[in-house]
């Protein structure tokens, strides 16, 4: 089996159905700040629903879950490739 | 595969498409770094007002409201995808007219927005987190911008049937630039504003 065997497609139902639960995850997210008792962990938790967010959208509507490993690689080089950047920008600003 | 050689079409020409489908993939990648690189240095600069007006000036449900609008742009830009993907021409032309129509309400608010931002003393100049600010949400409307352009364009093409003429941008690669859009977007809602209030 090679990269360029697809798995159908997700369905317009589907499409719809994520959007609801984006819709959802927004919605929470803006309730977190609001929230004193979530005050400890509100840092972690806002990320954690941004990075649930950001894949649900890759992965479904912009099919990456669907799509050749190639791309995935191509795309996440790039995503985890910010990490390092994150630390140059930092030194060349001298804060670290 | 990559190994594997370039399929061939009908009339003799390889096929260009998942080379130009990886180009753009490659491209998207590079923005990542792009806006990681510009999303550090907001965090680095976001306490630094100069006494100036920071980031009590956000409203949230303001630009809550914003989000979920280009949020649902890429629900309308996959199901314009989707049409594409079973011929539907019709289909396929009312899903992206509806996404550029987001696309533009986003950056209406987005110019709202900096309007008032101005009006409180909050310019480009005015700190460092202001050039920070201005700098990251500014260039992502400008990728707001071009993305309704190229919507824009699709829809014209659509009105005398050129969308399937497969020489140059197609639905597909229009719409992984439109989602990485929105998914810049849901790490700049979370940085910029979510986390500061």
């Amino acid at each position: 089996m090679t990269d360029t065997a697809h798995r159908a497609h997700p369905t317009p139902r589907l499409y719809w159905l994520i959007a609801i639960f984006l819709a959802v995850v927004t919605a929470i997210e803006v309730a977190v700040p609001q929230i004193d008792a979530l005050d400890p962990i509100k840092v972690p938790l806002l990320w954690i629903l941004a990075a649930l967010k950001f894949f649900t959208v890759v992965g479904f509507f912009m099919h990456l879950r669907y799509d050749k490993k190639l791309y995935r690689t191509l795309f996440f080089f790039g995503v985890f490739g910010v990490f390092p950047l994150f630390i140059v920008v930092l030194l060349s600003l001298h804060a670290l | 595969m990559s190994s594997q050689a370039a399929p061939v079409e009908a009339h003799g020409h390889h096929d260009v498409r998942p080379i130009r489908k990886a180009a753009m993939w490659v491209f998207l990648g590079s923005e990542c770094m792009f806006f990681g690189s510009m999303i550090a240095t907001f965090l680095l600069f976001r306490n630094e007002t100069a006494d100036g007006p920071g980031s009590e000036l956000f409203n949230i449900p303001f630009t809550s409201a914003s989000s979920f609008v280009l949020l649902m742009s890429s629900l309308t830009m996959v199901l314009a995808h989707n049409a594409f993907g079973n011929r539907d021409a019709r289909g396929t032309r009312i899903w992206l007219a509806a996404t550029a129509l987001l696309g533009t309400v986003f950056l209406a608010g987005q110019i709202f927005e900096f309007t008032e931002f101005v009006h409180e003393g909050l310019t480009l100049s005015s700190s460092s987190f202001g050039s920070a600010f201005y700098m990251l949400t500014g260039f992502h409307g400008a990728h707001v911008a071009i993305g309704v352009m190229m919507l824009m364009a699709m829809f014209y093409l659509s009105l005398d049937g050129r969308l399937y003429d497969d020489r140059g941008l197609n639905v597909e690669l229009v719409g992984l630039y439109w989602h990485f859009v929105d998914i810049v977007w849901i790490v700049i809602f979370t940085v910029v504003y979510l986390l500061q209030v």
